[in-house]
């Protein structure tokens, strides 16, 4: 019986969330690891029972956990995140150069042909791949010595890696807030990939480097177009990101940090506003999934199952999957600690689980 | 004996966080043998991570190999955090740790979250 499982990285631990092919009931499994931060939590596409974790505090650093038995047990295993060369520097908020210092992973992303390899973005940015399930890691330097590194600004939530696309031999990475970046032989070296992006607020609106991407997606079957929830501005690409337009359309906001890919029409888009950069909650406290069916532009709102009063959560940039089923489901994960399914492609939504801890991080997978 | 020097390899009792005895799948409190004889910070702290591999990055940066900023070493009621970690620990708290009647703590800061 086809089986759907759901990982929700947590501020407080990671859980795993259960169903058969109706997502209609579901188990909860979790907390694991407890009280630490698991900012993401991620299976490969060729094992599905192989799942990597990252988790860490301010504390105690950061650890990488990794399953072999879909979630049930987990084992520690490599956290050496040492930078492999002089660290350089970046800018901070107040414009003086401040060193790349590791912090925590926020991203996890696993090869979609081998279960041992697997890439992680990091905060300060950088891109570390490990090629034996997790047990040793080693930096890809190309993209946190680029010739912009230097003049990369911290987004509000630190400088991350928080996206990578896989299409080996190439590769995407974003970074908050130096934009987007495209390697084309496997992570050695590195181009901006920014043109047709705008930034209020810094010198040069048309910057090289310098934009708070916030999350990108490219659908499987098109792996030219591209997506994009900016800081501000919804964005998309089809020529690989050489160049971009703005697609935010009648959105009634298009501050945002998720944004998903519908997994059987790849000109159907999710977003979830957010009021603005200073009012991280939806706009008239309503949850409102918006969804395009013409690649951007025309949005309608999604809210038949979503609190539509008094609702004041974020939804973050890892937080939004879609499984690949028929029936396409898309899942979200909230501030509030809820997360959401929808079985019909966002017609109507249920909770899974109202009470969990803020929501970092959803990905879903489905297991034949 | 002088200050920090036992005259043998020393097995030091150390006490660990919540979370990291979790990690590291023991009790909150370990038993670790020294490698030399020198009873330093560093030493309890490297025989504590050649015991459980794990914790290696979660008490000591991976890459300085300084002691995490919310992390703090007690022993015998006295603060060691900011003692340098080669240094021999104080005659007094290295005699105790040496004969096991006082562990060497390490100590989640309280800090919000």
């Amino acid at each position: 019986m086809t089986q759907v499982r759901v990982l929700a990285g947590t501020h407080k631990g990671g859980f795993v969330l259960t169903s058969d092919g109706k997502r209609e009931k579901w188990e909860v499994s979790g907390p694991h690891f407890g009280g630490w931060d698991v900012y993401h939590m991620k299976g490969s596409p060729v094992d599905p029972d192989r799942l990597y974790a990252s988790q860490n505090t301010g504390w105690f650093g950061q650890i990488i956990q990794r399953s072999d038995d879909g979630g049930v047990t987990w084992q520690p295993v490599g956290n050496d995140f040492t930078y492999a060369t002089a660290p350089g520097t970046h800018l901070w908020y107040d414009d003086t150069p401040r060193p790349f210092e590791f912090k925590r992973i926020w991203h996890l992303e696993p090869s979609p042909t081998d279960p041992d390899v697997v890439y992680a973005g990091a905060e300060d940015a950088a891109l570390y791949r490990s090629a034996d399930g997790g047990s040793t890691w080693t930096e890809l330097t190309g993209i946190r010595t680029h010739a912009t590194a230097p003049s990369w600004h911290p987004g509000a939530g630190g400088m991350c890696m928080h996206t990578i696309i896989l299409q080996e031999p190439r590769i995407y990475v974003a970074i908050s807030a130096a934009g987007i970046f495209r390697s084309d032989d496997g992570g050695q070296t590195w181009r901006a990939v920014n043109r047709g992006l705008k930034q209020d607020g810094i010198p040069n609106p048309d910057a090289e480097a310098g934009h708070c991407v916030h999350h990108v997606e490219a659908h499987p079957s098109r792996p030219d177009t591209l997506f994009m929830q900016k800081h501000w501005d919804v964005m998309r690409s089809d020529d690989a990101a050489e160049s971009w337009t703005e697609i935010s359309g009648n959105l009634p906001t298009d501050f945002g940090f998720p944004i998903a890919v519908h997994p059987h029409e790849p000109e159907t888009v999710y977003v979830v506003p957010i009021t603005s950069d200073s009012l991280h909650y939806p706009p008239d406290g309503r949850l409102r999934v918006y969804r395009s069916r013409t690649g951007g532009g025309e949005w309608e709102p999604l809210t038949a199952g979503l609190p539509q009063q008094d609702c004041y959560v974020n939804v973050l940039r890892d937080a939004m999957a879609v499984d690949t089923l028929e029936s396409a489901g898309i899942y979200f994960g909230t501030t509030g600690g809820q997360v959401y399914v929808s079985a019909n492609s966002g017609d109507t939504w249920a909770p899974i689980a109202r009470d969990l801890p803020a929501v970092l991080s959803v990905e879903v997978q489905v297991i034949p | 004996m002088s200050s920090g020097v036992t005259t043998a390899p020393a097995t030091v009792r150390v006490l660990l966080p919540a979370h990291l005895k979790t990690l590291a799948r023991t009790g909150s409190e370990v038993e670790v043998r020294l490698a030399g004889e020198r009873l330093t910070q560093r030493a309890v702290l490297d025989a504590l991570e050649a015991a459980y591999p794990v914790l290696r990055g979660t008490i000591r940066d991976r890459a300085t190999g300084k002691r995490r900023a919310f992390i703090r070493f007690y022993a015998c009621e006295r603060d060691l955090s900011n003692e340098a970690p080669d240094a021999p620990l104080p005659e007094k708290v290295a005699a105790r740790l040496a004969a096991g009647d006082e562990p060497f703590m390490v100590v989640g800061a309280m800090a919000g979250g």
